[in-house]
């Protein structure tokens, strides 16, 4: 059997080889991504619980045990599987089902240039933030075009809402960036992560400790979630530009939404909490990193950067826990009138950090 | 190098595909009951009265015409901030030179009340 599937590939050109290759990487990236998402929601409904001090889902098991609900994500998705997507009679049909897509489509492709290790990114590009930016911008079009399309008042306010939001944390995020690019020296994540390297008092949250908090609480408002939710506002707007949307449709955009998250959280651990470092270099003495299995769970690793992403998306749920709903007008202001002059004046701060070589961060090359 | 970026091509093609197969696989499993009650837009109980296009503030634009400005000018600073070290405080100068006059603009707007909304 083995000797049949290595003649077979043996037989194929080399660019299918590739092409087959590349495809079974990014499947080794996206299920695992869908369970993260998958069982975000159940992280999300138990914290919130817990909270609340209440149970949070806890009867859907499997095989007749409860197992504390952690059946839930997969009862719901099969749920939402077999629900009817409808389409409104006045709405534009073409446009109504590519928007989920939009959405969805760069919430995944922005992973390709994530690196979850020293050596673990799919395409270890020298434009990886750049493409990054590029490409979480597109996110905008799915939600326009999906409250357009719609044909339904709610809809269309709250697809003009959202995108007026979204674009505008948007430029909070780009100086953010900006910031990060000054400090890291390099558009590729991974030159970055390795800017920051020796231990937790060198990675980029202190110089740029204004521009990390406006980087996450900007992310919080460009995937729309609480408190910055307004689009959503089920009190007034009912549920958004996504208020026509049914069954796998709506699936669709809230795997986005979820994936979404996940990637902010990626991004900001790895452009201010340097990405797989460990926290412990520098602290603890050389020789404690040579010892096995121990060694290499305080060395540097991918369970870094897990357990930091893990931590930024704590923080979504905590926020959506404890803060009530911004105003609109608060939200905007908020974003033009605070954030973008706080990110100008910080850009310059840190070019003179950069020029006078501040030890510990920017002494080195 | 260019072949670093074909991951990336099938990526976004793979992204796309994920939710096209997924809304493709709703219409499958999924039943198909239409009628008119059911296709008509979402209005609170209401029959919707008038179509959905209507007007909308024009403050909207105004944020996207912004919006343009501060992203065109952060695609300006990415490269400028790649090469800080090498253009040293001649370059630093320059681009605050720039980013002065950008802010006399965002003051303008800021005065006249471009950000406001109540």
């Amino acid at each position: 059997m083995m000797d049949w599937f290595v003649e077979l590939w043996q037989a194929v050109p080399l660019g299918v080889q590739t092409v087959v290759i590349i495809l079974l990487q990014i499947i080794a990236i996206v299920l695992p991504l869908m369970l993260c998402v998958a069982y975000l929601t159940y992280a999300e409904r138990k914290v919130i619980g817990a909270m609340q001090i209440r149970m949070g889902p806890n009867r859907v098991g499997f095989f007749g045990h409860r197992l504390w609900g952690l059946g839930q994500p997969i009862a719901d998705a099969v749920k939402l599987m077999f629900k009817e997507i409808v389409i409104p009679a006045g709405a534009n049909r073409g446009l109504f089902l590519l928007a989920p897509v939009l959405s969805i489509g760069p919430a995944l492709a922005a992973w390709a240039v994530v690196p979850f290790d020293a050596h673990l990114v799919l395409a270890d590009i020298d434009a990886g933030l750049l493409y990054v930016l590029a490409v979480t911008s597109i996110g905008v079009y799915g939600v326009i075009i999906a409250g357009w399309a719609s044909n339904s008042k709610y809809a269309l306010l709250g697809a003009m809402r959202s995108g007026a939001q979204i674009v505008s944390y948007e430029i909070a995020m780009g100086f953010a960036l900006v910031g990060v690019l000054m400090a890291g020296g390099s558009l590729n994540l991974g030159s970055i992560v390795r800017a920051q390297e020796g231990g937790v008092l060198h990675w980029f949250w202190i110089p740029l400790l204004p521009l990390f908090v406006i980087y996450f609480v900007s992310a919080v408002a460009e995937t729309n979630r609480a408190p910055f939710d307004v689009a959503e506002g089920e009190s007034e707007i009912v549920a958004g530009f996504h208020v026509e949307y049914s069954g796998m449709a709506f699936a669709v955009f809230f795997l986005a939404e979820y994936a979404n998250m996940i990637l902010v959280s990626g991004l900001t651990a790895i452009m201010f909490l340097g990405g797989w470092l460990s926290p412990l270099q520098g602290l603890l003495p050389e020789s404690a990193f040579g010892v096995p299995v121990i060694g290499a769970l305080l060395g540097d690793g991918i369970h870094w950067f897990i357990i930091k992403t893990a931590f930024f998306l704590f923080l979504f749920l905590w926020f959506r826990a404890t803060f009530p709903r911004y105003r609109y007008d608060q939200i905007m202001r908020l974003g033009w009138k605070i954030f973008i002059p706080i990110t100008i004046v910080w850009l310059l701060v840190v070019g003179v950090m950069i020029l006078a070589g501040l030890p510990p961060w920017f002494d080195g090359a | 190098m260019l072949e670093n970026y074909l991951p990336i091509l099938i990526f976004i093609l793979v992204g796309l595909a994920v939710g096209g197969m997924m809304i493709m696989l709703g219409f499958i499993l999924a039943p198909n009951r239409p009628d008119s009650e059911k296709l008509s837009p979402y209005e609170c109980g209401f029959e919707a009265f008038e179509d959905a296009r209507m007007k909308f503030d024009v403050r909207y634009y105004l944020v996207a015409i912004l919006f343009i400005i501060f992203d065109l000018e952060i695609a300006f600073l990415f490269p400028w901030a790649i090469v800080l070290k090498e253009i040293g405080w001649f370059g630093f100068i320059a681009m605050s030179l720039f980013l002065g006059i950008l802010v006399i603009g965002f003051i303008y707007e800021w005065k006249k009340g471009a950000l406001e909304w109540e």
